[in-house]
């Protein structure tokens, strides 16, 4: 598989999300944000950071490079797409995820080691793990508040776009404890955690993040 | 819209279109939460609620026509605001002439 990774003007986690594609067994593919071309990957991650350093709203100006014009048209036609922190506030501007993320209800910034559960692994980004596995990632986040209407929550809810849902603390506020939500088709998966940074022993909370990236051969092999 | 005033100043009529954002009455707004909390702090006393948005100031060269408020709403409504979590309020302020 060959899954293209999204460098913006202010993304901070680029680099960890095309090693942590490499080591999930997949080829990363660099993408510019500047550049309407996808170069033909399979798939695309949308990685952390403050991309516009967050100017206006969390990945509202990201929302409009050149580059999501493609991913959002490739989306819409299935194509395997992962937000990650900054990426999925880029996706839910991008209105390919239900919701919104605002700043922390507590107003500081969180890192800590998080504990989630897995909702649901029948997305191509959550094969690898089992319905109701607990993963500890780290998170890092200062809008990290999943908020959506009443009605939208109920929707996704009942459809089971929940992906992934906080466990033993909420860290920010997200409302039903909501860390990662897929759009209705489950090919865009938005998480504020990073999985990313728990792809080897070495560093980080160890390797239960390894799973979002293999996941994808593993669903398509499937 | 150019002209040029009585002793040789260049004038500009600009009229300003104001687009306001505030986060929806449902969803909680952390930096109001921060200011409500100071107020009193700080000895003013009496405010019950604090919400806190974004003002846009657009300025136009000439007349502000239907056709530019349309646009500004497409504005508004495309990267002023997030609709899902907010409302916006577009308002006409009177056109000054600048240097």
């Amino acid at each position: 598989m060959r899954i293209g990774v999204v460098t913006f003007p202010g993304s901070l986690d680029d680099v960890d999300a095309q090693r942590a594609v490499r080591l999930g067994g997949s080829d990363a593919v660099p993408l510019w944000h500047g550049d309407a071309d996808l170069k033909g990957v399979d798939a695309v991650v949308l990685p952390g950071g403050f991309s516009y350093g967050d100017y206006l709203r969390a990945g509202a100006i990201s929302r409009f490079a050149p580059v999501m014009g493609e991913i959002i048209a490739a989306a819409q036609r299935g194509m395997p797409v992962l937000g990650i922190c900054n990426g999925f506030q880029i996706l839910c501007e991008s209105h390919l995820l239900p919701g919104a993320l605002i700043r922390n209800d507590h107003r500081r910034f969180v890192c800590r080691d998080q504990l989630l559960r897995v909702e649901n692994n029948r997305t191509p980004w959550t094969a690898a793990y089992a319905e109701g596995q607990e993963i500890r990632i780290p998170l890092k986040n200062g809008e990290g508040g999943f908020v959506a209407d009443a009605e939208t929550l109920a929707r996704i809810e009942g459809e089971g776009q929940v992906v992934a849902r906080y466990l033993e603390v909420n860290p920010n506020g997200s409302l039903d404890d909501i860390a990662g939500v897929s759009n209705e088709r489950g090919n865009v998966v938005g998480v504020m955690p990073h999985p990313e940074h728990a792809v080897e022993e070495l560093t980080g909370t160890g390797t239960d993040g390894l799973g979002f990236f293999t996941s994808l051969a593993a669903s398509v092999l499937a | 819209m150019r002209g040029t005033a009585k002793g040789g100043t260049r004038l500009r009529a600009v009229a300003r279109v104001v687009v306001a954002v505030m986060p929806k009455p449902e969803i909680l707004d952390p930096q109001g939460k921060a200011v409500m909390g100071a107020l009193p702090r700080l000895g003013f006393a009496g405010v019950s609620d604090v919400r806190q948005g974004k003002r846009f100031e657009l300025e136009f060269e000439g007349e502000v026509t239907d056709a530019v408020l349309d646009e500004v709403r497409q504005m508004a409504e495309t990267l002023l605001s997030n609709p899902v979590i907010e409302n916006y309020t577009v308002t006409v302020e009177s056109a000054e002439v600048r240097a």
